[in-house]
């Protein structure tokens, strides 16, 4: 058998998907994953020692793993083996190959930015048009750090803040995921390339929602991206990852790590709308989307709340988590997923309740059409330590049609008589007679399905900045489309 | 004729239901359609919604003069045909507000209207709510979840007035109602007569009939119309029941329904 094959099948074709800067050779790296490969990367980039221990040490943990036992297989979903030695782990970011103007820009990705109100100007940096072919080289972006540098927030490329921020990278990186937290977490750890860094000083708000499109040098940040949000006291942040752009890229893996770290009475709201390419009405093709986020509530009265609408990916497979440490710490868990035809779901989140009075929600709204499978995986703990702890958890999923499938595996594990934990779930289905009620007062069958699946979603979309609602709505229609009669 | 319905044979999963039926309903009339349980009356109702579970064997049914049959449930609500439902439907999460305002701009764009915005919306809603005695935060509950049964049909009335059919089918819309809603009810229902409007009233009680006085009455048993008349056959059949007439077909004093 040729997983070889099957691997390229998977990741893309590095040259392909990544490009690279073909004048000097040696940008990409020959495929496979060593640790000379690891040393590569790490000197490509120009990066401190314990950086490069740090990535040393995670390939150590990954390589263990996959001897072991290999992929986690308790999820409930199906896919091919990859071949992790058949990727190429490094490959310069090729410069010129978005488009050319805004002209050959998707409309709906204009749209958007127009909606956000980002300039014209900017709108085509962030849409990754080659920057020197329609602007002189004053950048926009640059007038945009500058605002948040008058607050003293840092945001930047990962690259960047490894360069400029050394000392930050080092306290806070894999803080919150260790290197060796799960096969996928430790890949990343030992191989990522870029993703975002964010860092909110004490006592600010920062002034503008961050979105990794406000992050130049965001095209082709690739498969193994790393993200690090830390909100020092006090501090707020919004975060939107994704956005909506319909990055249909084929065949990939997609192995991010996220971080969070809210000091006392910092608060991150980080936002997700994922899109990213499903596959084919047979499942062939899509993203292997296997995340790992999490963040941490360090300090006393910190919050932290995940917002997710999954549309996209062939699977998905992440469970963006709360470590409840500090005391009055609150968690929040929102999400939507959908999965249509071939794709499957496996999605939900951890709460970890460590500290007194510490308090989390979640509400999860899984929809499933097609031969879609949708499975929320949640853990709600309570250590014996964390008086008052109270939980709250909603599973509710919405079935359209009669080969999909909808799973729920809440595991509660409390350890603290005092604590309070409540959970509900419902399965629900869309009825013929629901939507014929709907085609009696004139709406067309998608709009009824469209009507009826965004108010199973009402609770999550709210939660999202309104913007985003907007087009996650409309997301889901585009997803569900044909889903019904 | 606004309504012209001609040997309508239709069944489900192959078994009969409709096996015959001749009606025609002009502009400005209301008519009325009893019939004793499983006669087929919600069937006929549900089929000229466009509901797509029944198969139509024989005959054919115009709107307007246009082959109702070929279009879509939705077109048809487009083209003014509504039904109130003998079981309205619950949209959890889906305000009625929304609802109702993305159905009357639909239906409005396919009359060539400008669409209603939040606030002539929320001005016509407020208007047809008292009309019908519905309170306003009606609105922003879910579509019919956790209304009561009367609530449920206020609200499908609620519904028409905002949609202004030219054709209303009223399927057992006094049932579950109490004395006092029937006539909140029946006057909405008469206030929205008009000569260019037809109304069919499905009901098993005369009670509602002395509040909207149909301009013919029909009885539908066994999937036929077995006698119409005017307004007295309906008194009639609350007096005496259907056995009369289902026995007796043929030979009634009520004058049988004109063929088309
Ligand atoms: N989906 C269905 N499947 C099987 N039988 C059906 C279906 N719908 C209707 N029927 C049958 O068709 C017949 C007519 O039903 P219908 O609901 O039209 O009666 P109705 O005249 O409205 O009665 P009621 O006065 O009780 O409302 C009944 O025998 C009913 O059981
Ligand atoms: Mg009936």
């Amino acid at each position: 058998m040729s997983t070889g094959t099957q691997a390229k099948d998977l990741v893309g074709d590095g040259e392909y998907k990544w490009g690279f800067v073909t004048d000097i050779e040696s940008d990409v790296a020959p495929a496979g994953l060593t640790e000379d490969i690891i040393r590569f990367i790490s000197a490509k980039k120009n990066e401190p020692e314990f950086m490069l221990e740090w990535r040393l040490k995670a390939f150590r943990a990954w390589s263990k793993m996959a001897a072991e036992a290999g992929e986690p297989d308790w999820a409930h979903i199906n896919f091919n083996p990859i071949d992790y030695q058949a990727i190429s782990y490094y490959a310069a970011p090729k410069k010129k190959d978005g488009p050319k103007s805004l002209d050959e820009v998707d409309p709906e990705l204009l749209a958007t930015f127009e909606k956000l109100g980002i300039p014209l100007a900017e709108r085509a940096i962030l849409a990754g048009v080659a920057v020197d072919a329609v602007f002189d080289s004053v950048s926009v972006a640059t007038t945009f750090k500058e605002k948040l540098a008058e607050v003293g927030v840092i945001f930047c490329s990962f690259s960047d803040a490894v360069q400029n921020h050394p000392e930050l990278v080092r306290k806070y990186l894999g803080s919150v995921v260790p290197v060796a937290d799960n096969f996928f977490a430790a890949l990343n750890s030992a191989v990522f390339t870029d993703g975002s860094f964010c860092y909110i000083p004490p006592g600010v708000r920062c002034p503008m929602e961050l979105s990794t499109y406000f992050r130049i040098n965001t095209a082709n940040t690739g498969q193994f991206e790393r993200t690090l949000i830390v909100a020092d006291e006090g501090a707020y942040v919004s975060y939107l990852e994704g956005c909506t752009a319909p990055r249909r890229d084929e065949n990939q893996l997609h192995a991010a790590v996220v971080e969070l770290v809210a000091h006392e009475k910092a608060q991150i709201k980080y936002s997700t709308v994922q899109n990213w390419y499903p596959g084919d009405k047979e499942g062939r093709g899509g993203i292997y989307n296997f995340v790992t986020k999490r963040g941490k509530c360090a300090g006393a009265h910190s919050k932290i709340s995940w917002t997710q609408v999954e549309t996209g990916s062939s699977i998905t497979w992440k469970y963006p988590s709360v470590i409840l440490q500090g005391d009055d710490s609150v968690g929040e868990f929102y999400s939507v997923a959908v999965t249509n035809n071939r794709q499957q779901a496996d999605t939900g989140t951890k709460m970890l309740h460590l500290g007194k009075n510490t308090s989390s929600t979640i509400v999860s709204k899984g929809i499933s059409a097609g031969h879609g499978q949708n499975s929320y995986r949640g853990l709600v703990y309570v250590a014996p330590g964390a008086e008052g702890a109270r939980n709250y958890s909603q599973c509710d999923s919405l079935l359209i049609g009669d080969q999909c499938g909808a799973h729920t595996f809440p595991y509660i594990d409390v350890r603290n008589p005092t604590s309070q934990v409540e959970h509900e779930a419902s399965t629900s289905r869309i009825g013929e007679d629901q939507i014929f009620y709907c085609r009696q007062r004139g709406l067309t069958q998608e709009d009824a399905v469209s009507l009826i699946v965004n108010g199973f979603c009402k609770q999550v979309f709210r939660e999202l900045p309104m913007e985003f609602a907007v087009e996650a709505q409309k997301l889901l229609s585009v997803t569900l489309e044909g889903a019904v009669g | 004729m606004l309504l012209r319905i001609h040997d309508l044979h239709a069944e489900i999963d192959g078994k009969p239901i409709l096996r015959g039926i001749d009606l025609e309903v002009g502009a400005g009339e209301v008519h009325a359609v009893m019939g004793p349980n499983g006669s087929g009356k919600s069937t006929l109702a549900q089929l000229l919604a466009g509901r797509e579970v029944y198969t139509v064997t024989r005959g054919e049914v115009t709107f307007d003069g246009k082959n109702l049959l070929e279009m879509p449930a939705d077109l048809r609500a487009r083209e003014g045909l509504f039904l109130s439902f003998q079981y309205p439907i619950e949209l959890p999460g889906i305000a009625n507000s929304y609802f109702l305002k993305a159905a009357v701009n639909a239906v409005r764009r396919h009359r060539g209207l400008s669409e209603l915005d939040a606030v002539d919306f929320l001005i016509a809603a407020r208007a047809k709510m008292k009309l019908v005695g519905l309170r306003e935060d009606f609105l922003h509950r879910s579509v019919n979840e956790g209304f009561s049964g009367g609530e449920k049909k206020r609200n499908e009335i609620f519904q028409m007035a905002m949609l202004e059919p030219r054709l209303a089918i009223l399927d057992e819309t006094d049932s579950g109602l109490d004395v006092d809603a029937l006539r909140t009810v029946a006057e909405g229902v008469n206030s929205l007569r008009s000569p260019d409007r037809a109304i069919v009233v499905i009901t098993h009680y005369q009670r509602l009939l002395d509040y909207i006085v149909p301009d013919k009455t029909h009885v539908l048993a066994g999937g036929r119309i077995v006698r119409s008349g005017g307004p007295d056959l309906a008194r009639e059949v609350e007096e005496r029941g259907y056995g009369w007439i289902t026995g007796t077909a043929d030979s009634g004093e009520s004058v049988p329904v004109a063929a088309a």
